[in-house]
């Protein structure tokens, strides 16, 4: 298989936008583009990652419609639905064409647009992934079925409103640092749990998950261009370049509850555990990580799940401070999804242009310091469907 | 008197007996602390230069709004709407967001409007909160008559509370029929939605005297940016 490298990495700010579903393709392809500088290079492929568009954008085939948008014909193009994980499932695919050796330049772009609907129909629209008879026909919801998981991993772990709430305060102040972030709010203790206000300002959403547990609902893409390491050794690149060192994904039951321990997260477990043998590497060998934390227990529970911390210990690291900016393994530096916000098509591929940019030392005031190897993990459903990825900067091979 | 005075006593409304809103601190979700206080009719220019700006906002109908709510505040300033009121919130002195309302009878309130300056931190759902207060607790009211004029207001104040239709009385805004709040649905809302503490420490009550034009993220830096906005000239010589 021929090794896969980042050429390019580009988004739009996330959150409520005026542009539509074309244009913010556009931007963000356009970004990355630009950030590959691929001299006379063409793209040979278009992948795009999206969950929503047919229904709430009513728009179809919009990998062909960015590629007409962009002029970038012939290329090839398809689009990928994988529920909150098309993202990284995009990624997957265009990694496979290029290692296959099918395509030597990928373009992969991530998109939603569900600010073009009410909260209500987003939330219903994203609650289609659940199980139609066993689930969503008698109103799940994501935020309900993540309320469910946390109040049964606060029961086994004795984990605390009080840790979900550092989540939250940790990935807004992360989100401040980050201009493409949904939310710039800062966030306190005492506000949101604390404080008598507290219950006024932090509502319940789905009992113990509260408004602050939850992301928002944004607009938002973000891209990446893919090329054969080969291809970049051609062009004139910095010293370093950002290789895909590993991918997995695995798979778990549609409904949640015939899991026989729900809180175990084994989608994430075995998509991590196979993107780390990928990339020889291991979970203590990690820099930085971008997590799924569509709701706060998600984070803490992903980050035992994929072998940073053992079971039931996540919040403990994140009581120590191991999981903040300057901690021993800082966790969602962009914000994650609390605060950089979540278009769901547009998640999986923002979390890898987050890492690519902090192993190229191009994050900004959130940089993690000589992080050399970055993993993501994208969980579509509820993790019933799992991408991980893992990122590593290698120095370039001049010949 | 004058004649100018004896016309002017005829077009001044004769004001109803009304006891003041005491003020409360309210912290918020980022730790800063909101005053809300009532505003006298000459702090109303004041919050006339905070709204100007928001009058060209199309999104979230700021621009109706804001142009309803500042000719509310002006006839509040110069008499013309009977035993209206307004209060504000201050965080650091910095108005972040006006309500207002009026007296109907000493029994039945109007709500007029809510207008968040610094969004994301539920500053216009305890200011709405402050108001229904105001009529049902410190003016002694039975019910007061509310309508919507964005989704964003329907959902908090419709939903949220909930709200009753009272749809066979016309609101003074126009549009819908009314909703009604009454003094049992207050009652029921009030643990979870209307928060605050008393008295308010002599400190924050003298950092909430003068009323400042926000110079932060207000709701026009907030959807446009800094750059835009001040490209658009929409943020009214505030930075």
């Amino acid at each position: 298989m021929r090794p896969v490298a980042i050429l390019g990495a580009g988004m739009t700010k996330f959150g409520r936008s005026d542009s539509t579903l074309a244009d913010l393709m556009s931007e963000a392809s356009v970004a990355a583009l630009r950030d590959a500088t691929m001299g006379n290079r063409s793209v040979d492929a278009v992948v795009v990652a999206n969950m929503g568009a047919a229904r709430i954008n009513r728009q179809t085939a919009i990998a062909s419609a960015l590629v007409d948008r962009l002029n970038l014909f012939p290329a090839a193009a398809e689009t990928v639905e994988n529920g909150p994980a098309s993202g990284a499932s995009a990624v997957k695919v265009g990694v496979q064409a290029i290692a296959a050796g099918m395509a030597d330049i990928v373009l992969v772009t991530g998109v939603e647009k569900m600010r073009a609907v009410n909260n209500l129909e987003a939330t219903d629209f994203v609650a289609s992934l659940s199980h139609p008879e066993a689930e969503y026909v008698y109103g799940v919801t994501l935020p309900s079925l993540a309320g469910m998981f946390a109040r049964l991993y606060m029961s086994r772990y004795g984990l605390t409103r009080r840790h979900l709430a550092m989540v939250s305060i940790k990935n807004h102040a992360n989100a401040m640092r980050n201009p493409y972030a949904h939310i710039h709010q800062e966030i306190t203790m005492e506000g949101i749990l604390d404080a008598p206000e507290a219950r006024v300002n932090n509502p319940p959403i789905a009992e113990p998950l509260h408004l602050y547990d939850c992301c928002p609902v944004s607009d938002g893409a973000a891209s990446l261009v893919l090329a054969s390491l080969d291809v970049v050794q051609h062009l004139d690149r910095p010293d370093s370049v950002v290789m895909i060192a590993g991918i997995g994904q695995a798979t778990d039951t549609h409904a949640v509850h015939e899991r026989s321990e729900p809180t175990e997260l084994s989608a994430v477990r075995l998509a991590a555990d196979q993107a780390f043998d990928r990339a020889g590497v291991g979970p203590g060998e990690i820099d930085v990580a971008e997590l799924h934390d569509a709701f706060t227990v998600l984070e803490i529970a992903e980050s035992e799940a994929a072998g940073f911390f053992p079971r039931g210990e996540g919040h403990v690291a994140l009581e120590q401070g191991v999981t903040s900016l300057g901690g021993a393994l800082p966790i969602n530096p962009s914000g994650g999804l609390k605060g950089r916000g979540h278009p769901v098509g547009a998640t999986g591929v923002a979390q890898l242009v987050e890492l690519t940019w902090q192993l190229r030392g191009d994050a900004g005031a959130r940089q993690v310091a000589g992080a050399g190897n970055g993993f993501a993990c994208n969980f579509g459903g509820f993790g019933n469907n799992v991408v991980a990825t893992v990122l590593r900067s290698e120095r370039r091979d001049h010949g | 008197m004058t004649s100018s005075d004896a016309l002017e006593a005829l077009l001044r409304p004769p004001a109803m007996d009304m006891p003041p809103y005491p003020p409360k601190a309210i912290t918020l979700a980022s730790g800063e602390t909101m005053v809300v206080r009532q505003v006298a009719r000459d702090e109303v220019p004041i919050l006339l230069e905070a709204i100007r700006p928001l009058l060209q906002m199309e999104r979230d109908y700021y621009d109706i709004v804001s142009a309803r709510l500042y000719g509310e505040l002006l006839a509040y300033k110069r008499y013309r709407v009977l035993d209206e009121y307004c209060l504000a919130g201050l965080i650091n002195g910095e108005l972040a967001g006006v309500v207002n309302g009026r007296l109907v009878d000493a029994k039945v309130g109007m709500s007029y409007h809510t207008l968040t300056l610094r969004r994301g931190l539920r500053v216009g759902s305890h200011l709405f909160a402050a108001k229904m207060e105001y009529h049902i607790d410190i003016l002694g009211q039975e019910e007061v008559l509310i309508v919507a004029e964005s989704p964003i207001g329907f959902r908090r104040w419709m939903i949220e509370y909930p709200l009753d239709k009272k749809h066979e009385v016309q609101h003074e805004l126009g549009g819908v029929p009314s909703w009604v709040l009454t003094v049992d649905t207050y009652r029921k809302a009030k643990p979870r939605l209307c928060a605050g503490r008393r008295p308010v420490p002599e400190e924050l009550l003298e950092e909430a005297r003068v009323i400042r034009v926000p110079e932060g993220e207000t709701a026009v830096v907030q959807f446009y940016g800094k750059e835009e906005a001040a490209d658009d000239g929409l943020q009214g010589g505030a930075e």
